[in-house]
């Protein structure tokens, strides 16, 4: 909402700024996005009649014009626009004069004439194209015929004022209005409200009998119908400070009977409508649904198609308007038009909404109604609007006024405890501040005892209830004076559970590790599936579908999280990032038969590429299988996980067959970790090998937390021996372990794998392992027989078990 | 013999200041001190001497062994001293060569601000509460008394799965899951962070984003409580000299509601780009809460008040970090994500 300072004055006296008032209705909860000065770039302009228009010798294009501008001679100037005409009166910028932008009018010679100014378009001077007349959006802007000579053009055109741009918060609807902003002023610093003129002079001996007739067949829809008569109506153009203030709100002058329908709408808040009177079958108004099928075309010249739970407007014929969103064209008032049925009505606010948005259409007049409007005002409104067009010499009211109101309700009084505006705000507020509070919004407030009645203005249909007018009252009283306090009562305690406790030790972890953490959006396109080369039959492929994705990209919702951590990999990629580890914890979505919410279940996920950091001292570890696998086993340490197992997964279609593991603790599966298969990353563009894991956390954490238990220090000293052995490729690794710890019995502390080693001297097919042996006794230094029996019986298992030759 | 003594003191005294290594020094100790030395030989032909002389003779010579034994030492030290450092002077490094490498890992800003803000919450007595993502209508809209139409619907454009499930489009709906949960039991005190979908896509929106949102409800609690615990968050999150101001505003679930500006972290409130010239930014709105919404999750709101505030957690993170490109969270750049 568009608020001109200089109109609002009209209603009530502002002792203060601008800029201190847009403070004051920030605070008070009509929170001001800014403020415009119009007119403040703009010196120099002046109003100038054209008396005389010339041809230019040397130009075809630009004509030589005698402007009087009250100034003793004739100033001549030059332009090049050709919507001008002797006569015309116009803003004229004088030498030196200053226009919207910063442009600087100086006096010049246009191909060898001398120009002494320059005539002003609407946009020169900092109007909005779309608040000008149309023939006028873009040539020089026409003043009326009447206009003075030499007036500074921000007094005319009303540019010396300063607009307010309200953003107002959906219950306020009643703050779309002039006199809503006005009452909320003055209850604000204590001033009284102003209300305009609403007496009507209605032509004498005139009548509406028979003449106008409003059936309402809906009355829950449409509560209220108010309509006068206008005759002898001359359309015309509205006088320039009706159109200053439109054009203030934002609203483009049309003709003086619209313009009137919407200065009454942005001054009072009630949307009206104007009849071509002569084009309503019999004035006879019906407030109906619309009939399956009917058609209507609006005043935008659109075809629109409407819907049986939709109201219209209609004559006898038909659907004249969609009621209280847009006009008929049919009944448009034009420049013939001579009579004119204004309508001024209530419509439900969620009648108006589903239409609006069934139609795709918004209007001033739509945005009002679906707020809720004042229904005690459309009398008042329809007054206004009658009074006004008598004001401006347009027309004639007829006497009288349909007011078709079928059950006026009266509005029960809310009780107000005023002890609990304290109780609730935790500030000490007296009664009689609240009811003076009260009053100063226009509530009227009556004793009932302890308690406090009050009735609430019928503009105000944001207040039903006892909390609303507490609101009201902490709203004026100011929330700065509301002490701040801490809650006392029961102390309860701060703490994340288990769950949350691991998770953030978890990412604590892998970051540890040298993963990044990303995070992408929860909805996929559904090509993900075979993007990853998911099985057709898969259950991942079921998804959860939103109706109204904003693009087929983010239509389903996820079932994985590895397909996002590709993506990413992908972009940075080609972005030249090609080495990196990442991991998202996220929940993915999987729909449950019979239920209405899916399960929503907890995954973390890692991918990496190329290498880790390398330096001038340190060559770089490549991110591959291992590292992930590396990861897996510190997280599992780290939160206190049974040891991790790794057992070779074939199958899955989007990982590389030789080079992937499902994830096992205690027998069961955690998830899958492995290189992408080379269909799935050339699917990604990626040139590069990709590994990752996908694990379910509800699972992982499951298993998680196993207590750490103390292990008294070795008192005696180990014995440490290494042996290597080559063993056929096909057995793994692990297979040699197993043996080596049951052979090793209970003196065999630890082993560690530190040496694998495949080439020219040893055997095809096989590979060479080389084992750290750590023996140690709790009750004695081993001697180097027990160790080198220990060993040999190793050594003898390996042979047995796995056809292992040693190495000496 | 004295004076071939004194001949010899001399000697091995020279050979010392002369030596210049630990070989050197080690020679000269075996040359005249050891047990076959000058010193010892001398020392042999003290047989000879007349047995009066002996005793005086003798102590000489012990005299000259202290003396060239404490030299010896003396010089050994020295040269001990120096070749350590000339060492050390040639094992300088290039200590501006960059230190050796990790992999850095990183955790997302989102999350990094999400867990200060919960520590800030935890250590007020929060507990943190979660909720499903794909919710009921009943939970983010009507629960909140935002019954259907209700034109407040407008600020929350929503992705719909179904005619009565969505993707929440606020945490709120956790604060009713959570009364319902503990209702009628008071105190409740809980922050719900997470993921939240509006359907909008341009430069200031994202159709995903985070949000936290906290829930106080107690016998007692008040506005002026909200304003308390709002005030600690904004000093604990942008610092000791943060000022906080309350707007009156407008949300169907709380009454009064409120925005929350806090002083501009940038200008201090003097007026820069960041805050357009006004000293504040808006960082979260609160209210207290509906008395509908708590009797429709089993509060009796005659005997029970509450307040619920909910934030965006990018808007925090883009304050704290000065971020300016909301998009830039989801785009996961690496090198965005290195910087924080």
């Amino acid at each position: 909402m568009r608020v001109s300072f200089k109109w609002l004055q009209e209603y009530v006296d502002i002792p203060i700024s601008p800029a201190e008032l847009a403070d004051r209705l920030t605070m008070a909860g009509l929170a001001v996005e800014g403020l415009e000065e119009p007119g403040k770039e703009i010196s120099n302009v002046v109003t100038g009649r054209i008396v005389k228009i010339e041809p230019h010798p040397n130009a075809d294009k630009l004509v030589i014009c005698l402007v009087a501008t009250g100034e003793p001679e004739l100033r001549q100037i030059v332009t090049g626009a050709t919507n001008v005409r002797e006569g015309h009166v116009v803003p004229v910028a004088l030498e030196g004069a200053r226009l919207a932008g910063g442009l600087v009018i100086k006096r010049a010679k246009l191909r060898g004439v001398e120009s002494r100014g320059m005539l002003c378009s609407g946009q020169e001077l900092g109007l909005d194209p779309k608040t000008m007349p149309a023939d006028q959006a873009h040539g020089i802007m026409i003043l009326p015929a009447d206009t003075p000579l030499g007036l500074d053009i921000r007094s005319v055109l009303g540019l010396d004022d300063v607009i307010f741009e309200l953003d107002l918060t959906p219950n306020r609807g009643d703050c779309l209005s002039m006199i809503g902003v006005a009452r909320e002023v003055a209850a604000l610093l204590g001033q009284s409200l102003r209300f305009p003129r609403l007496e009507v002079q209605e032509m004498p001996g005139s009548s509406l009998e028979g003449r106008v007739r409003v059936d309402i067949l809906e009355p829950e829809l449409c509560r209220r119908y108010v309509a006068r008569l206008f005759t002898n109506v001359r359309v015309g153009p509205s006088p320039l400070w009706m159109q200053e203030r439109l054009r203030a709100a934002g609203i483009r002058p049309i003709s003086n009977v619209v313009d009137i329908t919407n200065y009454v709408m942005l001054e009072l808040g009630q949307p009206l409508h104007a009849f071509d009177y002569d084009r309503l079958k019999d004035g006879h108004i019906i407030v109906r649904r619309a009939h399956p099928g009917e058609v209507i075309v609006s005043l935008d010249g659109v075809e629109r198609h409407l819907e049986p739970e939709m109201l219209v407007i209609a004559d006898p014929g038909g659907a004249v308007a969609v009621a209280g969103i847009m006009g008929g064209l049919d009944t448009e008032v034009t420049e013939n038009t001579t009579t004119v049925l204004l309508e001024s009505a209530y419509f439900h606010p969620t009648s108006i909404r589903r239409t609006s948005r069934a139609l795709g259409l918004r209007s001033e007049s739509s945005t009002r109604f679906e707020k809720g409007i004042d229904l005690e005002g459309c009398l008042a409104a329809a007054n206004r609007a009658a009074s006004l067009l008598v004001e401006i010499g347009a027309g004639e009211v007829v006497a009288g006024a349909v007011d078709n109101y079928p059950s006026p309700v009266a509005r029960k009084p809310i009780i107000l405890r005023p002890e609990r505006v304290g109780y609730i705000l935790g500030a000490d507020i007296p009664r009689e501040e609240t009811v003076n509070l009260l009053a100063r919004l226009g509530f009227t407030v009556q004793d009932a005892g302890q308690d406090l009645l009050v009735n609430v203005p019928s503009y105000r249909v944001d207040i039903n209830l006892e909390i609303d007018l507490i609101e009201e009252v902490a709203r004026l009283y100011g929330y700065d004076r509301v002490p701040a306090t801490l809650p006392f009562g029961v102390t309860t305690r701060g703490a994340r559970t288990r769950e949350q406790s691991l998770l953030k030790r978890l990412k604590e972890v892998l970051v540890e590790c040298g993963l990044t953490e990303v995070v992408t959006y929860s909805f996929v396109n559904p090509a993900v599936f075979d993007r990853f080369k998911v099985p057709q039959d898969s259950p991942l492929r079921h998804t959860l579908k939103l109706q109204n994705p904003l693009s087929v990209e983010q239509s389903v919702m996820r079932t994985m999280l590895l397909p996002g951590l590709l993506e990413v990999l992908e972009r940075n990629f080609n972005r030249r990032v090609t080495s990196g580890a990442i991991f998202e914890v996220g929940r993915v979505f999987l729909p449950q038969g019979g239920e209405a919410l899916p399960e929503e279940r907890p995954m973390l996920a890692a991918a990496a590429m190329g290498q880790g950091a390398a330096g001038w001292n340190r060559s770089a570890t490549p991110l591959d299988f291992y590292y992930l696998k590396g990861v897996l086993e510190v997280l599992a340490a780290k939160l206190g996980l049974p040891g991790l197992t790794f057992e070779r997964e074939k199958e899955n279609s989007a990982f590389h067959p030789g080079r992937a593991a499902r994830i096992k603790a205690q027998g069961e599966t955690l998830g899958i970790v492995g290189e992408l298969h080379p269909d799935v990353l050339e699917e990604y563009e990626l040139e590069v090998r990709v590994c990752a894991f996908e694990v379910d956390l509800a699972a992982l954490f499951a298993l998680a937390g196993k207590p750490s238990q103390y292990r008294p220090l070795p008192r005696f000293p180990g014995v440490k021996r290494d042996i290597a052995l080559v063993v056929s490729r096909e057995v793994p690794a692990a297979d040699v372990l197993r043996v080596i710890r049951r052979a090793g019995g209970h003196l065999l502390r630890s082993v560690e794998l530190f040496d694998v080693y495949e080439g020219e001297q040893v055997r095809e097919g096989c590979r060479s392992l080389a084992f750290s042996l750590l023996f140690q006794a709790d009750d004695r230094t081993l001697t180097d027989a027990e160790v080198t029996a220990q060993t040999e019986a190793i050594s003898a298992a390996l042979v047995r078990e796995v056809g292992a030759e040693l190495r000496k | 013999m004295e004076e071939q003594l004194h001949k010899m003191a001399a000697e091995a005294k020279e050979a010392l200041a002369r030596a210049d290594s630990l070989e050197a020094l080690e020679e000269i100790r075996i040359r005249y001190l050891g047990k076959k030395g000058e010193l010892t030989r001398v020392l042999r032909g003290m047989n000879a001497l007349p047995a009066g002389e002996r005793p005086r003779i003798g102590q000489l010579a012990n005299s000259i062994r202290e003396v060239l034994e404490k030299e010896l030492a003396e010089r050994t030290a020295e040269v001990k001293a120096r070749f350590k450092q000339a060492r050390l002077a040639a094992e300088s490094i290039d200590i501006t060569l960059p230190g050796t490498p990790f992999l850095p890992g990183k955790k997302h800003p989102l999350t990094t601000v999400q867990e200060e803000i919960e520590e800030i919450f935890l250590g007020l007595g929060f507990s943190i509460a979660e909720g499903p993502e794909v919710e009921l209508d009943y939970y983010n809209f009507e629960a909140l008394n935002l019954p259907k139409d209700h034109p407040a619907r407008d600020m929350q454009d929503s992705f719909f799965i179904g005619p009565e499930v969505l993707l929440r489009t606020h945490t709120s709906p956790v604060q009713v899951r959570t009364m319902e949960r503990t209702a009628p039991a008071v105190p409740v005190k809980v922050i719900a962070p997470g993921k939240v979908y509006r359907r909008d896509d341009d430069a200031t929106h994202s159709p995903m984003f985070h949000q936290v949102e906290g829930l106080a409800v107690d016998r007692r609690i008040t506005f002026g409580d909200l304003k308390g615990v709002l005030d600690v968050f904004a000093r604990e999150m942008f610092g000791e000299s943060t000022r906080t101001r309350f707007r009156p505003s407008y949300f169907p679930f709380t009454e009064p509601s409120a925005e929350v500006d806090i002083s501009c972290v940038m200008c201090g409130g003097k007026g820069c780009r960041v805050c357009s010239h006004t000293g504040w930014l808006e960082i979260l709105g609160c209210g207290m809460v509906h008395p509908r919404v708590l009797e429709m999750s089993g509060y009796n709101s005659a005997e029970v008040t509450g307040f619920a505030f909910g934030m965006g957690i990018e808007r925090i993170a883009m304050l704290k970090y000065g971020i300016d490109d909301l998009r830039l969270f989801f785009d996961n750049d690496l090198r965005f994500l290195a910087q924080f």
